[in-house]
């Protein structure tokens, strides 16, 4: 098992006949992704890489009973394309487009508050469960089906963690990349319980970035909560603390946020924490050395 | 993006918000003139940069004449100012801003911007205004008022609503007039946050006069880059003086670079890796010369100009190119690194780490380009190489 996708899971592609959403879905399709169709409007009638092409996403579904839907389509009509998926009531929308503008967020996500919705991103690589489904733009080669959960806010680096275990020899349930932006829909914590309650998932690595307090959070759940064990790194350790203006900042985050509080916080839940970027691999297989045997026989 | 404090306060009049009459002056003589056409007795002078804590450093002075003004306008214009918001380096003052002196009474703190938490607007206001409000924040957080605005939801457009403004105006203990006066100040500041995209707004002090008006004595805005789109009238207000001149040239490839002090450049794609990257340098016992973040897309070109940027840096001694390709193939990276380094014939060595999509096409053209690369396996041996290099250059 795994979370959010598998085998079955038939997916639409929003802004599939763009230069990013062909390519993309290209990939998708060679990975085994059941992508059954995709919505541009205006192209709604048409073929394109084999599937139809609808003109709303409330049609695509109705057309193809899709349960999840990838957002391709450019900044200033991306908002409008999540709360279009959303209405039509999808479950899972994962939007990979980046850079839409802060306060449309802030719409979306009010709109999806009471929604049944689940939205990953934007600004994010997407969502794989190794050879079983991938939704999203990470390189599918890379992955290797198996049991530890991946949660990460950025994209390469979480190639470079999962590239890391694969070569390892240890594999996959699910990884989700939750997005960069200051408003996304899954977080870290979201993603964090998922894979607590996800009986093929181990082991969970959790790839932090310095701001905002989803790591601190995520953290104070798995104290609580997770008995599985958790590996966890925050990039931006040696980022100059930025020219700012104004103390807003400041006030908002409490002072928290840096790559030293985030470290100090995992430490305190018993995360087993990562001080270099090139040790997340060793670090999940140590730790799994050290769980007990029935499980690590099944990694 | 960041403006400076004359044309963030012009915004605001437009939404009208109420601000001190003021011009902005880039010479002694403007500062003398500005003087005298606000015919008030006491101006003050303002340096304006980008950043915050100007007071302290010297950059807010009073003039109670128009020669006085003028003296302190050649003081001020060329002088470098080091405030607590400007990193060591500080800033070197170009602009002025001349404005009427203000009879205060009382000093508030005000500030809106999207809080990751919830997901939406907050407008914070608290009575102890000026320049300790963090260590206000820090000790007393009670002292901080905190509405969040979730949109429209209510009567008006921005879900800011009649009573939002009411309970920061009574939060802040104005009474009678004062408090209309104060809700309707809080409806425009929200209305130009909203209405400019800004991603922060800061008055502090929003000053109470003591004949009973409110005006934003400060004023600190910083616009969603996202957004800027929409605004394509804000283009003229970047200050370009403000922002170190290779990363105004990053920026017209559309990179995000940042200098920093050290001497190993470093090419990365992904802003997560790119600060990984540096973690590892410094963990190698070498510091970084920059943060580069070429993009998930970056094509040849972009490759090419980054790595011409990156040279250019006469503290870099050594470049560590960290690619993990995903959307970003290998081969089109390492023809960019080829093709800049043939054409600016540069002599700093160059460790390239290559991973992903397309990867062996990419390391053949390294490998058959005939130059001088080394190859790295994995990221920790390329940023131990690298800061090795970067030693033995110096």
């Amino acid at each position: 098992m795994s979370i959010l996708v598998d085998q079955k899971t038939r997916v639409i592609v929003q802004g599939l006949t763009g230069r990013e959403g062909s390519f993309h879905s290209q990939q998708m399709m060679d990975y085994g992704t059941k992508i059954v169709g995709g919505v541009t409007p205006g192209k709604g009638g048409t073929k394109h890489l084999g599937v139809p092409v609808f003109n709303t996403v409330a049609e695509a579904v109705r057309e193809t009973s899709a349960h999840a839907s990838v957002i391709f389509v450019p900044p200033p009509f991306a908002a409008d394309a999540i709360l279009e998926a959303a209405d039509a009531g999808l479950p899972l929308v994962i939007c990979i487009t980046e850079g839409i503008p802060t306060l449309d967020m802030v719409r979306v996500a009010a709109a999806l508050e009471n929604s049944a919705t689940r939205l990953i991103g934007p600004n994010c690589p997407g969502v794989i469960s190794p050879g079983k489904c991938k939704i999203g733009i990470m390189p599918g080669a890379i992955h290797k089906r198996g049991h530890v959960g991946v949660v990460s806010r950025s994209g390469t680096l979480t190639y470079e963690a999962v590239d890391q275990l694969t070569r390892l020899g240890i594999g996959q349930s699910t990884c989700i990349g939750v997005g960069g932006d200051p408003i996304i829909g899954t977080t870290f914590l979201d993603a964090v319980r998922m894979f607590h309650d996800d009986p093929e998932t181990h082991a969970i690595v959790m790839i932090g970035e310095i701001g905002g307090d989803a790591e601190e959070t995520a953290a104070t759940f798995i104290e609580k909560h997770v008995k599985k064990p958790v590996v966890g790194f925050i990039a931006g350790q040696t980022a100059p603390p930025g020219r700012r203006m104004g103390h807003a900042g400041a006030i908002i985050s409490g002072g928290h946020g840096t790559a030293k509080e985030k470290y100090a916080a995992m430490r305190a839940a018993g995360i087993h924490t990562v001080e270099s970027p090139a040790e997340i691999g060793h670090t999940v297989a140590k730790v799994l050395a050290k769980a007990k045997p029935r499980m690590r026989s099944r990694v | 993006m960041k403006i400076h404090e004359y044309q963030a306060k012009a915004i605001l009049a437009k939404f009208g918000v109420p601000v001190p009459r003021g011009e902005a002056a880039f010479s002694k003589e403007e500062a003398r003139a500005a003087f005298e056409r606000l015919g008030t007795p006491v101006a003050v002078v303002k340096a304006q940069i980008h950043a915050g804590g100007r007071g302290k450093a010297g950059g807010v002075k009073l003039a109670k004449s128009a020669e006085e003004a003028a003296a302190l306008a050649e003081r001020m214009l060329g002088m470098k100012l080091v405030t607590r918001q400007t990193g060591e380096e500080g800033r070197i003052v170009r602009r002025l801003l001349v404005e009427e002196g203000l009879e205060i009474a009382r000093e508030l703190y005000l500030s809106i911007l999207v809080d990751r938490g919830t997901g939406a607007p907050v407008f914070m206001a608290s009575v102890a205004g000026g320049m300790e409000i963090e260590e206000v924040a820090k000790e007393r957080p009670e002292a901080i008022l905190r509405e969040t605005i979730y949109p429209a939801e209510g009567q008006t457009a921005e879900g800011f609503e009649p009573y939002h403004a009411r309970k920061l105006a009574f939060g802040l203990g104005l009474s009678g007039e004062l408090a209309s006066t104060g809700a309707r100040f809080f409806q425009s500041l929200y209305r130009a946050f909203v209405g400019t995209d800004a991603s922060m707004l800061e008055i502090n002090p929003c000053v109470v006069t003591r004949d009973g008006r409110m005006i934003a004595l400060d004023a600190k805005v910083t616009f969603d880059d996202n957004a800027l789109y929409r605004h394509p009238e804000f283009k003229e207000l970047r200050d370009v003086g403000e922002e170190t001149p290779l990363e105004v040239e990053a920026s017209k490839f559309k990179l995000n670079y940042i200098q920093l002090d050290g001497n190993v450049g470093c090419m990365v794609n992904g802003a997560g890796l790119a600060m990984a990257t540096m973690d590892i340098i410094k963990l190698a016992g070498g510091s970084p010369a920059n943060f580069l973040d070429v993009g998930g897309g970056a094509s040849e070109e972009q490759v090419k100009n980054a790595f011409r940027i990156l040279v250019s840096d006469p503290h870099v001694k050594a470049v560590f190119v960290n690619i993990f390709g995903g959307i970003l193939r290998c081969d089109v990276l390492a023809s960019g690194v080829v093709n800049a380094a043939k054409e600016l014939q540069f002599k700093t060595p160059v460790v390239v780490r290559l991973e992903g999509t397309n990867v062996r096409q990419g390391q053949e053209i390294l490998r058959s380009s005939g130059l001088n690369f080394a190859i790295a396996q994995g990221m920790k041996d390329g940023a131990e190489k690298a800061v090795k290099l970067a030693r033995s250059a110096r």
